[in-house]
């Protein structure tokens, strides 16, 4: 269970301080929760702050019990992963390497053989097992996508945060790739969190959604309750329908 | 040997049983983690993780580190004995050989130094195109040096010789420098690209007020000094190597020890905290031994300003891997090759003492061009 207690945020921009919250709101355990809302929302500021690469105002955020302020970077790192939307780096690795430093929290850069057999693991569950020994710069935008999800599987973390995974992706690695993060939730018992903007994307592969708007959750719940045409048109402020599909209920908005 | 390895691997097993925690620690079960390899079983016999892809390059980078060594050693034994008017094995041959020892030592020095600095630098700035040396180090010893001769004239450069002189130069870089990170890179907005741009301003603005009393200088007094402004191995006296190899080697290790920590840092902040790695702290301790390297081979021998730097490209063409525990021991090599060639060629080659930085500059400036079109990358 991740805990969000009363976080605020504030930011300066040219046009005034822009502010996140405050936000109160749990996300369960085991399952996929999906972040949705409009741009601008707070949706990724809200992941990267219980990911804690930002820090918080006001309030407190805690997972699984430990409170990410106070508690031990390193230790988090092996309850909690988080991967952001753009990674740019100037070392040329392999994505096997690059997969292998999921395994820092554990063996601190000696890879032992079960880290090995983790990151083979890893590797597999993405299907990249024929692009292991290829360098991430002679990969495509959706591969290297998969690599990075890879790296943070392999960190073998209860939690993990997921800055729009399907970015990159065409239309069959992104239902590939929801699929794996939904397996991972169901055989693995994670906690998979992901900010998504794909509303359908996140009504049939999520169990939770949370919907942010203005830097705050507006509405949160199962599934079934966030898709709903009047929920949805006052998130996204445009008229939303929803409709009965071939595999679930479906948000038709054009 | 035997000891070594059992202690290796009582440690592999300390961290196999730290791994342990954090399964009991999530809801996971254990046979749920397992179902995860049967799902998708290993078919073949995988690459590896660590520094090298395959075995190639690793037998790349040993024959690599191999000529290397052999290339210092053949570039050491030219500069000792070509050109000693003493037959070899004779008194006077060792007496010749031994002070030409020191201006070995002297860059041996400065190449560690400078490799490992640049490299580093260029790790925690997560910026291949830069070098510590812009950071004010060169701007800040230029101004002591043409300060010294401004005030006393001639005698200024005298009075700037000496061990304690030496180890005040060093202090004054070092503390510059961990006054700029310490101000920059803490607090609210510590941002490393704001850091290296007030680096630079701060280093051009010393440039300028070099520059300013040196046009005050008589010529007789500016010509004493700009022979101390060039880079040179033979401005560093063998007084000072008992200060300068310890706080090299004491440098070095620290950022040796390090190195698998740094191999998390080029992965950039994010990664960083992801992994467990505390990104702040770890710059900052990472930078303040970087300025100890860059000042004491700046107060050893002089700006060096484009040395780092190739040495730095060179070796990542050279070693073929992110790995930092790799990269640190080519890189030193590398950079004991090019200054030892460089004084090699210069010697005897060209009969031109004194210039050797030019020639690294010429030679490395062309080096780095090839190699960079060639690769299409850094």
């Amino acid at each position: 269970m991740i805990t969000i207690d009363a976080v605020r945020k504030e930011y300066r921009s040219q046009t005034g301080t822009v502010q996140i919250g405050p936000v109160t709101t749990e996300i369960p355990s085991s399952g996929v929760t999906a972040l949705v809302g409009p741009n601008g929302a707070g949706k990724s500021t809200l992941l990267t702050m219980v990911g804690r690469l930002l820090g918080i105002d006001e309030g407190a955020i805690e997972v699984a019990g430990y409170d990410i302020a106070s508690t031990a970077s390193k230790d988090l790192a092996k309850i909690l992963s988080v991967l952001r939307q753009e990674n740019h780096f100037i070392t040329r690795l392999t994505v096997r390497q690059l997969v292998g430093f999921g395994r820092f929290p554990y063996s601190k850069g000696r890879l032992t053989r079960l880290d090995e057999q983790k990151i083979s693991e890893a590797i597999d569950f993405l299907n990249l097992d024929d692009l292991e020994d290829r360098y991430l710069d002679q990969l495509s935008g959706g591969q290297r996508q998969r690599a990075y999800v890879a790296m943070v599987l392999a960190q073998d973390t209860e939690y993990v945060l997921l800055d729009e995974p399907l970015n990159n992706l065409d239309m069959r690695h992104s239902v590939q790739m929801l699929g794996r993060l939904r397996d991972a939730a169901r055989e693995l018992g994670r906690t998979v969190v992901v900010v998504l903007h794909d509303i359908n994307f996140a009504a049939h592969y999520a169990d939770h959604i949370i919907a942010m708007k203005d830097g705050e959750v507006v509405e949160a719940g199962p599934v079934a309750r966030i898709m709903d045409g009047e929920v949805l048109s006052r998130v996204f402020d445009t008229p939303v329908q929803v409709i009965d599909g071939p595999t679930g209920p479906l948000a038709v908005y054009y | 040997m035997a000891e070594r390895t059992t202690m290796h691997d009582r440690r592999r097993l300390e961290a196999s049983a730290d791994e342990a925690a954090p399964v009991e620690l999530s809801t996971a079960p254990a046979d749920a983690a397992g179902s995860l390899g049967v799902l998708a079983a290993p078919r073949r016999v995988r690459a590896r993780s660590g520094a090298f892809p395959d075995a190639a390059s690793h037998r790349r980078y040993w024959i690599v580190l191999t000529v290397l060594a052999v290339l210092a050693a053949g570039a050491a034994l030219g500069l000792l004995a070509i050109g000693n008017p003493m037959p070899v094995g004779s008194r006077g041959f060792w007496l010749i050989a031994e002070m030409r020892a020191t201006s070995l030592v002297v860059m041996a020095v400065v190449a560690t130094c400078q490799a490992v600095a640049t490299i580093t630098f260029q790790t925690v700035t997560n910026n291949r195109i830069i070098t510590p040396s812009i950071m004010g180090f060169e701007s800040l010893y230029t101004v002591i040096q043409t300060a010294a001769v401004y005030t006393l004239g001639v005698a200024g450069v005298v009075a700037l010789q000496g061990p304690g002189q030496f180890l005040g130069q060093v202090a004054a870089m070092v503390g510059l420098s961990v006054l700029l990170y310490g101000w920059l890179l803490r607090g609210r907005y510590a941002n490393i690209q704001v850091m290296l741009l007030v680096g630079i301003i701060m280093g051009g603005g010393l440039g300028a007020i070099s520059t300013f009393m040196q046009r005050l200088l008589s010529p007789s007094e500016f010509d004493v000094l700009s022979a101390r402004l060039f880079g040179s191995v033979t401005n560093a006296s063998a007084e000072y190597l008992p200060f300068a190899i310890p706080l090299m080697i004491v440098a070095t290790t620290l950022i040796w020890l390090n190195a698998r920590t740094l191999n998390v840092i080029a992965m950039g902040r994010d990664v960083c905290i992801n992994v467990g790695v505390d990104h702040g702290r770890q710059t900052i301790y990472s930078l303040v031994l970087v300025s100890v390297l860059m000042a004491v081979s700046t107060a050893l021998v002089g700006p060096m300003t484009f040395f780092g730097f190739l040495v730095a490209t060179l070796t990542y063409q050279l070693a073929g891997t992110h790995d930092h525990r790799r990269l640190l021991p080519i890189g030193a090599l590398t950079g004991f090759v090019v200054l030892a060639g460089a004084y090699f060629v210069m010697n005897h080659v060209f009969y031109a003492q004194g210039v050797v930085s030019i020639i690294i500059e010429l030679v490395g400036g062309t080096v780095f061009l090839v190699v960079i079109m060639r690769k299409g990358r850094l």
